[in-house]
C-alpha cells in the first residue's frame, strides 16, 4: 500500500491551519519584533534609534545591558514553558510545573548548598551541584505524584505547590542561619536587571535544552501516553522518562541560578498552547517555546515601565499576571481532564 | 510464534497465574474466555512485556521478551489495553500516527502516513481524524485505539477486551477485520473476550482461564460444551449451532 | 480519658508559660520580666486565634486538610494592609491610629473574602480544586502585595520581606489590646456555641436537617475566621500550615471531633508549640527568628501527610 489514499475534505481544514495559513505566525513574529525592539530601547536611560547610530556609549549599553536582559528573558521565558511542558508530559498532569513541583526550590537548595560548602567554585560546578539536586527533588516528586490517585488531578500540583513551599522553607532556614539571604532572594525572586554580559551567556545552555525536547519531542508525545502504551510502542520508557527529567532539571538549575524563580509560565503558558494546537509535541513545542519567550519578555518590560525609573522584578509581575491566567485556565477545564 | 513456559505471576503473596505453558502459531484468531480475575489481562500484559516476568519464559518468533530491545518486539507485537492511553488534546490522526512510531521514531515516511490513513478509513474514524480525543464518545475512541494498534502493523495483536464500548455495528466489524487479516495476512490477534459467542464465531482457537490456570484449550467446538463452560463459568448454559457454529446461550 | 489528657496539655502549656518568662533570665529582672510579659499576651492571642480559627473553618467547610491560610485568607489581609499604605501613602498610613488601622485592613479584607469564599457555602466543589484556588488566590494576592510595595517605594524592600514570613519576635504592640478583646470575645463565643458546632461540623445538608439556620450561622463563622486570622496575621505576618498542624495534632491527641474537647485542645496545643518553641529557640538557643521556619517546615510536612494518607483511603 505505498500509494496515498486522498483526503476527504472536511478534515482538512485543521490541517491546513496548522501547516499552511500563516497569519498566527506573522502576528507572533511581529510581536516578537516589536517586544525585542522596546526591551533594546526602554530602560532607566531610554534610547532612541538615532542615538545608537550616533552615541558610541548608547550603543555600548545595548550591547554589554540591553541586548543580554533581552536575551536572556526570551532563553527564560522559552525554557520554563518547555520545561513545564515536558513535566506536564511525564508526571501526565497538565497543572505541574518546576516551581510548583520542588524543582525549582531543589535547584536554589542545590546552588545555596554548593555556595556554603565550595564557595570558590565557579559558577558552572555549582551549576552541577543545583542540577542534581534538582533532579534528586523532583524525583521524590513524582514517586509520590505516581501514588496519588488519578481519580483527583487536582491533588498532584497542590501536593506539588506545598512539596515546593517545604523546601522553600529550608533553603530560607540554611539562608537565614548562614546569612546568605540576600543570594537567596536573587535565587527565588526572578529578575532580569542584574543580566548583563558576561553572566547571561549560561542561559544559552537551556535554550539547547529547548532544541533537545524538540529533538525527542516524538518520544515526549509517546511517553505523554502513559507506561503501558509507550512500552507498547517500544519507546524505552525509563530511559526518555530520565532524559526528560534531566532536561527540566538543567533549565531549573540554569535559570535559578542566573535569573531566579520566575512561576506560572510552564504552566499557563504549555496550558492556552494545547487549548490551540493541541499535545502533539511535534507540533506544539515551537509554539510553547515562542509563547514563552514572549509572555516572560512582556512582563519584564511591563516591569520596567509601571514604576519608571524604577523596576518591578518579574516575578512580581508574573505572580500577579500567571496567577490570574491560572485561575481562568482551572475554571474552563473540567476536572477530569 | 509465541512460546510460553512455565508462567507464575504473584502480586503480595496471592498467585494470579500458575504454570502457564502455551504456544501460539502464526496466523490465526485466539480468544482468551474466563471469568473476571481469571489472569486473562496479566497473561497479556507479561506476554507484551507491560510488567516483570517473575518466573518462566515468554519467546516472540525466537525473542525473549526480558532481553529483546523496545523497538524490536514493538515492530512484532502491538498491545491494546483496557485503561492504558490517557486520551488528551490529540487528534486521531495524530495518535493512530503514533502506531508507526516503531517503525519510523516519529520521522514519518509517506509510506507511514498512507498506514495511517488506510487504518482511519478502515475503522471508520476517518471523519473524526481531526478531532481531539477528548471530544469522542467512548465507542469512538475505542476505535481510534484500535486502528492505532493495526496500525503499528505487526504480525501478533494483543487486545484486552477490544470491544468495550462499541456498539454492535462496530464490534462485529472489528472481528471480521481480525478474521480478515488473520486469513489473508497469516498474522495473529489474541484477544480477550467478555462475549463468549463473538469467541465462537470468529475465533480459531479458545484458551479458557479459571483462577490463573488454563482450564481449557481447543476449538470452539471443543471448548463450548455444557460440560467445560460449568468449569470454567461455574454454571450450566445451553449450546446450540447455528451455521455449524456453536452458540452459547449464557443469559438463560 | 478526654479529660485526663486536656489537664495533660493544660499543665504542659503552663510549663512552656513557665519556661517562656523564665529561662536565661538575665539584668533587671522586673524589666525584662515586664517585656516578656506583654510578649506573652500577644503569643498567646495568636496561638488562640489560629487554633480557633482553624478548627472554625474546618468545621464550616467540612473538610480537615483546609485552613483559613491555605485558602489564602492571611494573604488577603496582608495585601488590605499593602492597600491601605497605597492609598494613603507610607506617612498617612503611620499617621492614623492601630485601632482604625486594624478596622480598616479587616474591612477590606472581609470584603474580598466574602467574594472569593461564597463558593464555600453555596456550591459543593470538588475538594482539590478548591484547595488548588485557594492555594493560587494566596500566590496572586500576596503577589499583588508586592507589587504594591514596589510602586510605592521602589526600594522598600525589607518591608516585603518582613511582610512574607512570620516573625514572633517583632510583634505588634499596638494591636494587643484589640487583638485581646476580638480572641476573647471570638472564645467565648465558639465555647458557647460548642454544640451548635457539632452539629455544624456534619455538614450542610445534615446541620439544615437537624434545624440549622445555614447561611447565617456559616457566614457569622467565616466572619469570625476572617478576624481571628486578621488577629494573628496583622501581630506576626503569615502563618502557613501552623493552623493546620496544631489542628491535627489536638484531633490525633484527643481523638475526637467534639468542640467541647476539640476547641480547649487545639488551643493548648497551639499555646504549648509556640510559646514552648519560641521559649526553647529564643531563650534557650539565642535563635530570634527561626520558629517561624520551623513551624512553617513541621506543617508543611503534616500538611502533605494529610494530603497523602487521606488520598489512599
Amino acid at each position: 500500500m505505498t500509494e496515498p489514499m486522498p483526503e476527504p475534505v472536511p478534515e482538512r481544514m485543521r490541517a491546513e491551519w496548522r501547516k499552511r495559513i500563516t497569519l498566527p505566525r506573522v502576528a507572533a513574529a511581529a510581536a516578537l519584533v516589536v517586544l525585542v525592539c522596546f526591551s533594546l530601547l526602554i530602560g532607566a536611560d531610554t534610547l532612541s534609534p538615532t542615538q545608537l547610530a550616533s552615541d558610541p556609549e548608547a550603543l555600548e549599553l545595548l550591547l554589554t545591558s540591553r541586548l543580554p536582559r533581552t536575551l536572556a528573558a526570551l532563553l527564560t521565558g522559552s525554557a520554563l514553558a518547555i520545561a513545564g511542558l515536558i513535566m506536564q508530559a511525564l508526571v501526565r498532569n497538565r497543572f505541574v510545573e518546576p516551581s510548583t513541583a520542588g524543582t525549582a526550590q531543589s535547584a536554589a537548595l542545590g546552588i545555596l548548598l554548593m555556595t556554603l560548602v565550595f564557595p570558590a567554585a565557579s559558577l558552572g560546578v555549582k551549576m552541577i551541584g543545583a542540577t542534581a539536586l534538582a533532579l534528586l527533588g523532583t524525583s521524590i516528586f513524582m514517586a509520590t505524584a505516581d501514588r496519588l490517585p488519578v481519580t483527583q488531578p487536582h491533588l498532584v500540583p497542590l501536593f506539588g505547590l506545598v512539596y515546593g513551599g517545604v523546601i522553600g522553607a529550608i533553603v530560607t532556614f540554611v539562608g537565614w542561619q548562614t546569612d546568605l539571604l540576600q543570594f537567596i532572594d536573587i535565587w527565588t525572586n526572578g529578575e532580569f536587571s542584574g543580566v548583563v554580559r558576561g553572566r547571561y551567556e549560561f542561559l544559552w545552555g537551556a535554550g539547547i535544552m529547548v532544541v533537545l525536547s524538540w529533538w525527542i519531542a516524538d518520544r515526549l508525545t509517546v511517553l505523554s501516553l502513559g507506561r503501558e502504551a509507550s512500552i507498547g510502542l517500544g519507546l524505552d520508557y525509563a530511559w526518555t522518562l530520565r532524559l526528560g527529567l534531566l532536561v527540566v532539571s538543567v533549565i531549573a538549575a540554569l535559570t535559578v541560578s542566573i535569573v531566579g524563580i520566575i512561576p506560572f509560565v510552564g504552566l499557563v503558558v504549555p496550558n492556552i498552547v494545547s487549548r490551540v494546537i493541541g499535545d502533539n509535541l511535534r507540533a506544539s513545542i515551537p509554539w510553547t517555546a515562542l509563547s514563552g519567550a514572549l509572555l516572560v519578555l512582556g512582563c519584564d518590560i511591563v516591569g520596567r515601565l509601571i514604576r519608571y525609573p524604577y523596576e518591578i522584578p518579574v516575578a512580581t509581575v508574573m505572580g500577579v499576571v500567571g496567577a490570574l491566567l491560572f485561575l481562568k485556565l482551572m475554571r474552563l477545564r473540567p476536572a477530569h481532564a | 510464534m509465541i512460546l510460553i513456559e512455565d508462567l507464575s505471576l504473584a502480586h503480595g503473596g496471592t498467585p494470579i497465574l500458575r504454570d502457564i505453558n502455551l504456544t501460539i502459531d502464526r496466523g490465526g484468531i485466539v480468544a482468551l474466555v474466563g471469568p473476571n480475575g481469571a489472569g486473562k489481562s496479566s497473561l497479556l500484559s507479561l506476554i507484551a512485556r507491560l510488567r516483570p516476568l517473575q518466573t518462566g519464559r515468554v519467546v516472540i518468533d525466537g525473542l525473549p521478551v526480558t532481553t529483546t530491545p523496545g523497538p524490536e518486539l514493538a515492530r512484532r507485537m502491538a498491545i491494546l489495553r483496557q485503561d492504558g492511553v490517557f486520551a488528551g488534546r490529540l487528534t486521531v490522526r495524530e495518535l493512530v500516527g503514533l502506531g508507526r512510531f516503531p517503525h519510523s521514531q516519529g520521522r514519518s515516511t509517506p509510506q507511514d502516513r498512507a498506514r495511517v490513513e488506510e487504518a482511519l478509513a478502515q475503522f471508520g474514524v476517518a471523519d473524526l481524524a481531526e478531532r481531539f480525543l477528548e471530544t469522542l464518545s467512548g465507542g469512538q475512541r475505542q476505535r481510534a485505539l484500535v486502528a492505532m494498534t493495526f496500525c503499528q502493523g505487526t504480525d501478533y495483536l494483543l487486545l484486552d477486551e477490544p470491544l468495550n464500548n462499541l456498539d454492535m455495528f462496530h464490534a462485529r466489524h472489528l472481528m471480521q477485520s481480525l478474521r480478515r487479516m488473520a486469513d489473508e495476512e497469516e498474522r495473529t490477534a489474541i484477544i480477550v473476550l467478555h462475549d463468549i459467542n463473538q469467541a465462537a464465531a470468529y475465533a480459531d482457537r479458545i484458551i479458557a482461564m479459571r483462577d490463573g490456570r488454563v482450564v481449557a484449550d481447543g476449538t470452539p467446538q471443543d471448548v463450548l460444551t455444557p460440560d467445560t463452560l460449568a468449569e470454567i463459568f461455574g454454571y450450566r448454559m445451553q449450546v446450540t449451532q447455528i451455521g455449524g457454529k456453536p452458540l452459547v446461550l449464557h443469559h438463560l | 480519658m478526654h479529660k485526663r489528657r486536656l489537664v495533660l496539655l493544660a499543665v504542659l502549656a503552663v510549663f512552656s508559660v513557665a519556661a517562656f518568662l523564665t529561662l536565661g533570665l538575665r539584668g533587671n529582672l522586673a524589666f525584662v520580666l515586664q517585656i516578656r510579659a506583654v510578649k506573652l499576651l500577644a503569643l498567646v492571642q495568636v496561638a488562640v486565634s489560629v487554633a480557633l480559627s482553624t478548627v472554625l473553618f474546618q468545621t464550616v467547610t467540612a473538610n480537615r486538610i483546609l485552613t483559613p491560610s491555605i485558602m489564602g485568607l492571611d494573604a488577603l489581609y496582608l495585601f488590605g494592609q499593602a492597600l491601605l499604605v497605597f492609598l494613603l501613602g507610607g506617612l498617612g498610613y503611620a499617621a492614623i491610629g492601630g485601632g482604625w488601622k486594624f478596622a480598616a485592613e479587616v474591612l477590606i479584607m472581609i470584603a474580598l473574602a466574602a467574594v472569593l469564599l461564597r463558593p464555600l457555602l453555596t456550591a459543593r466543589l470538588d475538594m482539590s480544586l478548591l484547595l488548588l484556588t485557594g492555594v493560587t488566590i494566596g500566590l496572586l494576592f500576596r503577589s499583588l502585595s508586592q507589587l504594591l510595595f514596589r510602586l510605592l517605594d521602589p526600594n522598600a524592600f525589607a518591608v516585603v520581606q518582613a511582610a512574607s514570613f512570620a516573625n514572633f519576635n517583632a510583634l505588634r504592640a499596638d494591636l494587643t489590646i484589640i487583638g485581646s478583646v476580638v480572641t476573647f470575645a471570638a472564645a467565648s463565643l465558639c465555647w458557647h456555641q460548642r454544640y451548635r458546632l457539632d452539629v455544624v461540623a456534619l455538614g450542610r445538608e445534615a446541620a439544615i436537617g437537624l434545624g440549622i439556620d445555614w447561611l447565617r450561622t456559616a457566614a457569622l463563622l467565616l466572619l469570625i475566621v476572617a478576624l481571628l486570622v486578621a488577629v494573628s496575621t496583622a501581630l506576626v505576618g503569615p502563618v502557613a500550615f501552623f493552623g493546620l498542624l496544631v489542628a491535627a495534632l489536638a484531633e490525633r491527641i484527643l481523638g475526637t471531633r467534639r468542640h467541647a474537647v476539640l476547641l480547649p485542645a487545639a488551643a493548648l496545643v497551639a499555646i504549648i508549640l509556640l510559646v514552648g518553641g519560641q521559649a526553647i529557640f529564643q531563650h534557650l538557643l539565642g535563635s530570634t527568628s527561626t520558629l517561624g521556619v520551623v513551624i512553617e517546615f513541621a506543617g508543611g510536612i503534616a500538611f502533605l501527610l494529610l494530603l497523602y494518607l487521606g488520598s489512599r483511603t
